[in-house]
């Protein structure tokens, strides 16, 4: 009995809008935001539904679609499905992109063009999250890469070019050993099924799929793919600029959305897939991780330009992720997974609040500004909710879900747990020093006339503030959708001889 | 396998006899003043053999595998896969040579050569003699040296392929006989006459040789190797003993994509790029080639036919840009999206092309490549899958570039694409719609190079 197919219209109910904005004449060239807006928001509304029927005491997929044959002689099927490690990123997506055309409201340069790719894009995150046949799945996660790459290229800064074709090498190296273990997988799973679901049992993996050498070059092959999404060091450096370059709304797209892609991969695929290499390797992820940590928080304390400084906090907050999943205790593999989410809203309102002032000044220099807290003093308020969250202030979001990546990772890896907890301090630093840069001394003469935040500005930040303060006081319904599921990832980790551990009780 | 004499054969040899006696009628027919001078009648002729010969291949498509002339060809549906492969690539060759204005003046001869290709080239593919790979090749060869001189009026010089190395594989070794071969498929180190040649010819018949001769070549490079250079047990090949044919394939393979990529990020020349693109193509294709299986066999005829879309889309592009902007630089196409009207849409076009050849889903190209790797890594090939992988890689770097061109910089001056290039355009949309919905439905393709692989045997 088919039910309604709610995951297949909020992959692709954004479409709708690319089929009405090239027949809008030019002359009602603004009819087309309108037009772009309203098609992302069958997707948010959808997602809401998501929310309130997901069914949090289970690890199993839910609302499936499929599997249905596509291709049928190849064994590639169109196989669509949710479960708590997806579904609060395909809600954190649906929020974001429809914050994300509200916030692209001023774009005037090929304004077709930009909503068009813009809601290709949108179909390409929710596909890529949804997606449980690999090949399905790999489909979606290079499709994403074409608008990402106009729109960085075409209505970027003046780095666009070189910015747009390193993401686009950076990401399609990674994609291509992808390609090499999908292959793999046609070629010797039982059955050459891509069902990831099926695949999880070890006895479909067959011929040099099962040999050990074979899977831990896969192990590393998926992971560098999605390392370089992340980004983990060393393959982060597209990421400075390509954030840099994009327009505003994408950025908040890449920091908010993309970057997720990567450790949501890790979790699916590694985790799932290759749960004994999980086990052997996952120090070296912890290892990884804590660097990131350190080395983001560093960057971003040495950035002059304030969009570069936001990235590198990126690349930190991204670390803790790592760490969290590395974990290997409930509550760390919680805490990375919610501070996914916690990030995606956290530093969707940064970039933002970079937007901003640069609509307004031109420029991003942190030194160049000062005392604005004078001239907008609403715009300090909604900065100053905005850093705090970042930086972990107890309240906020992201206190929790940094609280249970420490407590989690702390019982396998004290050591470097103790090395990344420094962090706290060092992210404070850097947020706060930022912060009294811009907005506090004397006021610099050119920005006295600046306006504060106007209406639909504050229309962007306000769902995502109300979110960091509610999931800061109350997390627990964002805790419950997940834990499950998380838990299920876990345990599977088990008989390959990890040593799994709740510290809660969770 | 039937070995049948000469008389018998002819049955077998319908389709070429057909297109023999067009070719003998085209001139016949171009005699009389008052019909010479009527500019479309030979071409239409020509397309109109073209489709009875795909016709009298379909209808022999089920025959009994047959060794004609007394074994000098084998019929078989690899032979019918490439029969209606070159009668295609030249349909649009002529469509193509129709709206260039380059050859506005070409005659009845010209098209004429066009049915004298392809008549050699699947019998190039179904040669079953080194006598008869020979004859093949040099109708191909020869033609082909016709056709790239073939622009009345013009001082432009031509580099022919000035191949001794062809005669060679009569007398010596393997080696030899794959240098003979790789020029036809411009393998690295046999390429040089390519972009060359290419650059100099008319873009119509650079089109057709960039695809026609090249899949041609491949069918004989796959049936010597299949057939003369392994016995096959089941869905495997085993190579004699005395050559390590795989590792030299392997070889060839890397050479051919690596030196094609990085030579190709420099071209400044649409037709040298795409010269270079097609020689890295041929690389991917050997590198299948080297797996030695059933599956590679497959793979590459799939992706022959993936080629022919989206190369010939990209020289469409190539010939539209030329008759409407008179450039072949690449530079030319700056901001040839922002140009309006039809050029946004050729220019998107354009962008499927080259992503699709670059190996992106959801394009075609993507899917050829899907079962290249797959054959390679059957064959536990891993570093030379990895090498193609990374290949990939670099060369996204050049067509992005194109892409880049089109659609990130400003165009130099203010003109669009002509009214009259309505029909080219439409061709293009189509092979260009072809690469999405063959992108993400291939099954009768993946079929359709099954069947023909298969049944070799």
């Amino acid at each position: 009995m088919p039910h309604f197919p709610i995951l297949t219209l909020i992959t692709f109910s954004p479409l709708i809008g690319i089929l009405i904005i090239p027949f809008i004449p030019k002359a009602k060239e603004s009819l087309v935001k309108w037009v772009a807006l309203i098609s992302t928001l069958p997707a948010l509304g959808l997602a809401v539904k998501l929310f309130l029927d997901f069914d949090r005491t289970t690890k199993a997929i839910q609302m499936a679609e499929g599997p249905i044959d596509w291709i049928k002689p190849f064994h590639i099927q169109y196989y669509m499905g949710i479960d708590g490690l997806s579904v609060t990123m395909v809600i954190l997506t649906a929020l974001i992109s429809t914050i994300c055309i509200i916030a692209s409201w001023g774009i005037e340069k090929q304004v077709k063009g930009y909503f068009t790719l813009f809601l290709l894009l949108e179909t390409g995150m929710m596909g890529t999250f949804l997606a449980l046949d690999f090949f399905l799945f790999f489909i979606f996660w290079e499709i994403m890469l074409l608008p990402m790459y106009f729109l960085i290229g075409i209505w970027g800064g003046p780095r666009r070019e070189y910015a747009a074709i390193k993401f686009f090498l950076y990401t399609l190296a990674g994609s291509v050993l992808m390609l090499l273990v999908l292959i793999a997988f046609y070629l010797y799973s039982d059955g050459h099924t891509f069902n990831l679901i099926a695949l999880q049992d070890p006895k479909l993996h067959l011929g040099p799929l099962s040999s050990h050498g074979i899977r831990l070059a896969c192990w590393i092959g998926l992971f560098i793919a999605f390392a370089i999404k992340v980004p983990v060091f060393p393959f982060h450096t597209w990421l400075p600029d390509a954030h840099v370059e994009a327009p505003t709304a994408i950025s908040v797209i890449l920091a908010g959305i993309l970057l997720k892609l990567g450790t949501y991969g890790i979790l699916r695929f590694n985790y799932q897939l290759f749960p004994d290499i999980t086990v052997e390797l996952v120090k070296w992820v912890a290892v990884l991780g804590v660097i990131n940590i350190i080395y983001g928080a560093l960057c971003a304390m040495a950035q002059k330009d304030f969009k570069k400084l936001i990235a590198y906090s990126s690349v930190s907050h991204m670390g803790f992720v790592l760490l969290g999943i590395a974990s290997l205790t409930a509550e760390g593999i919680t805490g990375g997974v919610m501070q996914m989410f916690n990030h995606g809203t956290i530093t969707a309102q940064l970039f933002l609040i970079v937007g901003i002032i640069y609509d307004r000044a031109h420029h991003r220099d942190i030194n160049g500004f000062g005392g604005l807290a004078t001239a907008m003093p609403k715009y300090a308020v909604w900065t100053t909710i905005a850093f705090f969250a970042a930086l972990g202030l107890p309240g906020l979001s992201g206190f929790i879900s940094e609280a249970l990546i420490f407590l989690g990772s702390f019982k396998n890896w004290p050591g470097l747990t103790a090395v990344a907890v420094t962090s706290v301090v060092l992210t404070a630093a850097y947020m706060l020093w930022t912060l009294q840069r811009v907005f506090l001394g004397p006021l610099n003469e050119k920005y006295k006339d600046y306006p504060d935040i106007n209406g639909r500005e504050v229309l962007c930040l306000l769902p995502l503030a109300i979110i960091v303060l509610a999931m800061g006081v109350y997390p627990k319904p964002l805790i419950n959708m997940m834990s499950v599921s998380l838990k299920g990832i876990n345990e599977v980790l088990v008989p390959y001889g990890a040593k799994v551990a709740s510290v809660l009780g969770m | 396998m039937h070995v049948l004499d000469n008389t018998a054969s002819l049955w077998y040899f319908l389709p070429e006899l057909l297109l023999s006696a067009v070719f003998v009628l085209l001139f016949v027919i171009d005699l009389p003043k008052s019909w010479s001078e009527k500019r479309l009648l030979t071409p239409i002729v020509a397309a109109i053999g073209l489709v009875a010969y795909m016709g009298l291949t379909a209808y022999s498509w089920d025959f009994p595998k047959a060794a004609a002339f007394h074994g000098m060809i084998i019929v078989d549906p690899f032979t019918n896969f490439f029969r209606i492969f070159s009668a295609l690539t030249a349909l649009v060759t002529i469509f193509y040579s129709l709206k260039a204005k380059e050859l506005a003046m070409a005659g009845a001869e010209y098209w004429a050569i066009l049915l004298g290709i392809v008549i050699g080239m699947p019998m190039l593919a179904a040669s079953n003699n080194l006598l008869m790979i020979y004859l093949a090749m040099e109708i191909v060869s020869i033609l082909s040296y016709i056709m790239v001189g073939y622009l009345p009026n013009s001082r432009r010089s031509v580099f022919l392929e000035s191949n001794p190395a062809e005669r060679l594989p009569l007398f010596v070794g393997l080696l030899m006989a794959f240098a003979g071969f790789g020029y036809k498929i411009s393998a690295v180190p046999f390429h040089m006459w390519a972009p060359d040649v290419y650059e100099g010819a008319p873009t119509p018949v650079t089109a057709f040789l960039s695809v026609g001769p090249k899949a041609a070549g491949f069918g004989i490079v796959l049936r010597f190797i299949y057939t003369a250079l392994t016995q096959h047990h089941g869905e495997e090949f085993v190579p004699l003993k005395y050559v390590d044919i795989s590792s030299l394939l392997s070889l060839f393979a890397i050479a051919t994509m690596v030196l094609g990529n990085l030579l190709a990020i420099q071209q400044k020349n649409i037709k040298r790029f795409l010269a270079y693109s097609s020689i890295a193509h041929a690389g991917y294709m050997l590198m299948a080639a080297a797996a030695l299986n059933v599956m590679a066999l497959q793979a590459i005829l799939f992706y022959l036919l993936t080629y022919f879309i989206m190369n010939l889309g990209a020289f469409g592009v190539a010939i539209l840009i030329q008759n409407d902007l008179g450039t072949e630089e690449i530079d030319g196409y700056k901001g040839l999206a922002k140009r309006g009207g039809r050029a946004l849409w050729i220019s998107i076009a354009m962008l499927m092309f080259l992503f699709s050849l670059t190996g992106l889903p959801p394009f075609i190209g993507f899917v050829g490549k899907f079962y290249l790797f797959a054959a390679v890594l059957d064959a536990k090939l891993y570093a030379l899958a990895l090498i193609g992988v990374l290949n990939s890689v670099v060369s996204l770097y050049y067509y992005a570039r194109v892409v880049k061109v089109m659609f990130f910089d400003d165009p130099a001056d203010e003109r669009s694409l002509a009214k009259d290039s309505r029909g080219l355009s439409t061709l293009l949309f189509g092979l260009a719609a072809a690469t999405v919905v063959f992108g993400l439905f291939w099954k009768s393709l993946a079929l359709l190079s099954q069947s023909s692989a298969n049944m070799m045997f």
